[in-house]
């Protein structure tokens, strides 16, 4: 059974995010980890970069296949997390502290509320 | 994160109610349903690398020549020499169209004086049988049986390989060596034991009917466990005969390119007197060959390289990946692609384009990998 912390907030495509935290960190869910194994690379998206809710911002390269990340919500990249240039693997460890991907400054704190809470992403991916 | 995409209704491996109990991630390939890893790739890959590992290989096809013809049509029909072949013994063929192109690459046992045994590409069965037939329109020394249906089939690579054949078979039987086959009847039908791979490593490949399919893999998966190896999936086997630069035929081999391009000149005899594709093999090699299957390696931290990603020399784009993946052995991308004679020597500096950005390459001997310089 996979782990989904009851703090963060999730997309149907299996990316989280911590809204409570300015800038709030995003990255994949464990559940998306194993799916994926072996993560190799991670391309980062570009710090200052504004994106809007779905856009493809980052990709994540597992030894199978190449894998879209999307912006949970709005707002701006303002931090990478470059310790996954060298250790790509950080996904595949320890997905929701050290193999986050990136921080954004969001646009609107609220429009997290409209992502799925943990227990909806539980019953998503059961 | 994109989801995979659903497909069309598949064929099944004897084998499907195993892969879901041992976990196993199932994906169409070759028209079939089958398990592409079970816990990961990587760790499936060293586990062939250091201990051993079990693959179901039930999607190839077998074909079974026989009559008093068979050996001469095989030479028809085929690139290598299997007259060469003593009963027992094997060898790597080219099934090609008049063209040259290769339609299958294929291993030919020879199992007795008037008998050979033909494993097959899964995708390729039909084409393959197809041309067969053609070949062999006319001879009435010739029979051939397509027994792809009635056959399942396992592979056990790596160094403790052996010590599963004793598992298996007992003290007695010996691990077949390369190239060789040997046949046994079993409690439905023949078992074909071959000492083959696609990985690199030591090994054997062992075809039993259908129906006797689940106990002998659960025999044999005993046995893997207690040498300290593993089920194996698809994926470790791509990354194992990738590194090895052993071409897959659908991304390396295509009726397009003949197998001189494809660096397999070694298993075309062009001095048996003749062969279908023999006229157009002799025309290109007096030609001169317009490209050749290249191996190369990725410099640094990248992405890795992906079947159609492009490829440059000096900033033109000279061709593009055919197999790329990530080495688990060597830790950087690796790929193969046609690129002109020119540029496919090794040390050549190239750029594969991931996503409109280009990162340094080299080419590199094949293997990619090997247990001496590692």
């Amino acid at each position: 059974m996979s782990n989904v912390p009851d703090n963060l907030r999730y997309r149907e495509s299996h990316e989280w995010i911590d809204a409570t935290q300015e800038p709030a960190p995003v990255g994949i869910t464990d559940h998306a980890q194993a799916e994926l194994t072996d993560v190799v690379f991670v391309e980062l998206p570009k710090v200052g970069a504004q994106v809007r809710a779905g856009d493809q911002v980052a990709v994540i390269e597992s030894v199978k296949a190449a894998s879209d990340i999307y912006a949970p919500v709005s707002g701006e990249i303002v931090e990478i997390n470059e310790a996954l240039t060298n250790e790509p693997g950080l996904i595949n460890t320890d997905p929701y502290l050290k193999g986050w991907i990136f921080k954004m400054k969001v646009a609107d704190v609220s429009a997290a509320d409209f992502l799925l809470s943990s227990d909806a992403y539980r019953s998503h991916i059961a | 994160m994109s989801d995979p995409v659903s497909l069309a209704p598949l064929q099944r491996s004897p084998l499907h109610s195993v892969h879901v109990e041992l976990g196993g991630r199932l994906v169409p390939f070759a028209g079939w349903e089958m398990p592409v890893q079970f816990s990961s790739i990587v760790d499936e890959h060293k586990a062939v690398r250091e201990s051993v590992g079990v693959f179901d290989i039930s999607h190839m096809g077998q074909i079974i020549v026989s009559g008093a013809g068979a050996e001469d049509f095989l030479n028809e029909a085929l690139t290598n020499d299997c007259s060469v072949l003593a009963p027992g013994q094997g060898q790597y063929s080219l099934l090609l169209n008049e063209a040259g192109g290769v339609i299958d690459d294929l291993i030919v046992y020879r199992t007795s004086t008037k008998e050979f045994f033909l494993v097959v590409n899964a995708s390729r069965i039909t084409e393959d049988w197809q041309q067969l037939q053609k070949v062999a329109a006319g001879r009435e020394d010739v029979e051939l049986a397509n027994a792809s249906e009635a056959t399942a089939g396992f592979a056990v690579q790596g160094p403790r390989s052996e010590a599963v054949c004793r598992h298996l078979l007992g003290e007695a039987a010996p691990c077949p060596p390369r190239n060789s086959i040997f046949v046994a009847v079993g409690e439905s039908g023949f078992m074909w034991l071959c000492g083959t791979g696609y990985t690199g490593e030591e090994g054997f490949e062992f075809f039993v009917p259908k129906a006797d399919a689940e106990g002998w893999f659960r025999k044999i998966l005993a046995a893997v466990k207690e040498e300290g190896g593993l089920p194996c999936g698809l994926g470790a086997r791509d990354t194992l005969r990738l590194e090895m630069g052993y071409p897959l035929n659908g991304n390396d081999l295509s009726p397009e390119r003949t197998p001189l391009q494809a660096g397999l000149g070694f298993f075309v005899k062009l001095e048996k007197s003749s062969f279908v594709g023999r006229e157009a093999l002799l025309a290109q090699k007096a030609a001169g060959l317009p490209d050749k299957l290249t191996a190369l390696k990725m410099i640094g931290a990248c992405p890795p390289p992906r079947p159609h990603y492009p490829v440059f020399a000096d900033g033109q784009k000279v061709g593009e990946v055919c197999s790329g993946t990530q080495s688990p052995s060597l830790g950087c991308g690796i790929a193969m692609a046609y690129l002109p004679l020119s540029l496919s020597v090794p040390g050549t500096a190239l750029e594969v384009e991931v996503r409109g950005r280009r990162f340094p390459a080299e080419v590199v001997k094949k293997p990619v990998y090997s247990k001496k310089n590692s």
